[in-house]
């Protein structure tokens, strides 16, 4: 994200100008995070208990009698290890959706708090990277929260995978920028986001290698699995969390989850635009 | 003459200056080609019906909308290329409130002012000094959504003015408010016009426009019909008196042809009312009754703005 210095129509008096505020987004964030003051208490919940029901029930539940099966295809380690880093992938995806799609939508149509954005010195772009700030700061929060619970629970074999926290975050923003970019789009309803969640979310978070390996998939659809963001996403926080984690395969995995947030980005900047500029 | 600043303003008085200036929204053409400027200090009002390119040429203004074709500039700036510039110095009042109204008043004025990048001791004592301006100090820590239209209205311009603009848009003001309401705002925007602010607004109220406006401008589909101060423009088109009458309905059409013969500088036949434009309307009045015509109502009235737009467009402003 570069960094915006604010414009100047006029001198302002001196020290009327805050010191983050030279840069835009951080101005456009700030709404975010003055809204969140309302609503915080009931997402730390959620953050708190989501976790610690799945790797209860997936992870130490169904995870018994995976173990009492032989744990081979999953590379020897107990179904809870292989579980926990990859529902903290996936839970970055679910996090980066959340923030998304609803909230843009009640931005740009409902609330028309963008509209009164516009009309400041804020530039659509601002107002997008604003908002991709507060997502990072929420993922950021939630993955923390994960990575906690992963370690109470014992399902951490590494240090490394104080590494996947970031590789977490980053899967998040893999969704939230090109979905953010989508949702700025929308006129009418929000009719394509249930769809979204339907059809994508929920496919994804079942088949992405969080709960069993990609490569009990039949041959042919494989290849569907590795190129979504969330495998690389499941794949990389697992192998740092296992231990397991090389250079190349974490660098290529990286490299894809950040092409695919810089693509978001790029086109965020001109959906927005056109969105508030009409 | 500083660098970076347009070449060709010569009077740093002009803030606003449009040259040709056209929106055009695929086939259709918004505004058509305008010319106007707006000097400091003055309240500059565009009056006109829905749709006549009013809120799209205020959406220009604001630079959140390109222009199609023609010029237009803002403190001597391009709006196109300075737009964040120029909208840092503009305070702007939308036609829909925009408010975030699960927040609080205060949280809105506080988000505002952030977006203009003030800090928050600034933000609290403007704060503070608006609320008590726009009379909602006592509504200061409650949400926004359980707020009247009115309430909700005074906010906005509360929001509008956190950044001390040097020129303040207002897009139709009281646009859906009840009388009292619409009263209150009056009075409030007319306290700024006496501290000096440079006021541009858009109205299809016509006694809106001759409260406020220093100077105007018609506008009637996307073009602008003609500009002068509310009195000039009465003088230029209209007569001193108008003279209104009401016939019953089964006379009304057989009426309105009688009173042709009445010398009038014009007469306009409405779908429930003759109009007679006249320099004495209780002259006038006594000619119709010469004629042997009794009307039902009549009344004799000073010119409005109304008046000019009727002669101007051949249609009402409230007919849309």
């Amino acid at each position: 994200m570069t960094a915006q210095t604010a414009p100047r129509g006029r001198p302002l008096q001196p020290g009327a100008e805050s010191a983050g505020a030279r840069i835009m987004a951080v101005r456009g964030f700030k709404f975010w995070l003055v809204n969140y003051r309302r609503t915080w208490r009931g997402t730390i919940y959620s953050s708190v208990l989501g976790p610690i029901l799945y790797l209860g029930a997936m992870g130490l539940g169904l995870g018994s009698l995976v173990d009492s099966h032989g744990t081979a295809s999953l590379g020897g380690v107990s179904y809870l290890a292989f579980l926990a880093p990859g529902l903290m992938a996936a839970s970055g995806m679910q996090t980066g959706m959340d923030e998304s799609l609803y909230p843009v939508f009640a931005a740009v149509k409902w609330q028309k708090t963008y509209q009164a954005a516009a009309a400041t010195p804020l530039r659509p772009r601002d107002i997008y990277r604003g908002h991709i700030l507060f997502t990072t700061m929420r993922l950021t929060m939630n993955m923390i929260i994960f990575l906690l619970i992963t370690v109470a629970f014992g399902a951490a074999r590494s240090p490394w995978v104080l590494a996947a926290l970031p590789v977490a975050v980053l899967t998040g923003l893999a969704f939230a920028t090109p979905l953010d970019a989508f949702a700025v789009t929308r006129e009418k309803n929000d009719q394509a986001f249930s769809v979204i969640f339907r059809f994508g979310l929920i496919p994804l978070f079942l088949f992405s290698g969080t709960f069993f390996p990609v490569a009990q998939l039949p041959a042919w659809i494989r290849p569907v699995a590795y190129v979504t963001p969330l495998w690389h996403g499941v794949a990389l926080c697992r192998s740092l969390s296992l231990g397991t984690a090389d250079w190349v395969g974490a660098l290529g995995h990286v490299g894809y989850l950040a092409a695919i947030t810089l693509i978001g980005l790029a086109a965020g900047q001109i959906t927005y635009r056109r969105r508030l500029y009409v | 003459m500083p660098l970076g600043r347009v070449a060709d303003v010569p009077d740093p008085d002009i803030l606003i200056r449009a040259r040709g200036l056209t929106k055009r929204f695929g086939d259709f053409t918004a505004v058509d080609g305008i010319d106007f400027e707006l000097r400091r200090g003055e309240a500059f009002g565009f009056l006109g019906p829905n749709g006549a390119g009013k809120s799209s040429t205020m959406r220009m203004i604001g630079c959140v909308s390109p222009p199609s074709g023609g010029e237009l500039s803002v403190f001597g700036l391009d709006t196109v290329t300075g737009g964040a510039a120029i909208r840092a110095r503009l305070g702007v009042v939308p036609q829909e409130d925009m408010l975030d109204v699960e927040l609080t008043v205060r949280e809105n004025l506080l988000i505002y002012g952030r977006y203009f990048g003030l800090r928050r001791p600034v933000i609290a004592e403007r704060t503070a000094r608006l609320l008590d301006f726009v009379q909602l100090t006592e509504r200061a820590d409650d949400q926004v959504e359980p707020l009247s239209g009115g309430m909700k209205r005074r906010l906005t311009i509360a929001r509008s003015l956190i950044s001390e603009p040097e020129i303040l848009l207002l897009d139709e003001p009281t646009t859906g408010l009840d009388p009292q309401a619409r009263h209150v705002v009056w009075d409030r925007l007319f306290r700024l016009k006496q501290q000096g602010v440079t006021l541009i607004l858009t109205t299809h109220y016509m006694d809106e426009a001759e409260q406020l406006c220093d100077r105007l401008v018609v506008m009637d589909g996307g073009k602008i019909a003609a500009e002068g101060s509310p009195r000039e423009l009465i003088e230029t088109y209209s007569t001193r008196e108008v003279l209104e009458l009401r016939f019953a309905t089964a006379e009304h059409d057989q009426a309105a042809e009688k009173v042709a013969h009445v010398p009038a500088e014009r007469i306009e036949v409405l779908a429930d009312r003759v109009l007679l434009y006249v320099p004495d309307g209780d002259a006038a009045l006594d000619a119709v009754r010469g004629l042997g015509l009794e009307p039902l109502t009549s009344l004799v009235r000073r010119s409005t703005l109304e008046d000019v737009f009727l002669r101007l467009t051949g249609r009402r402003l409230d007919d849309g």
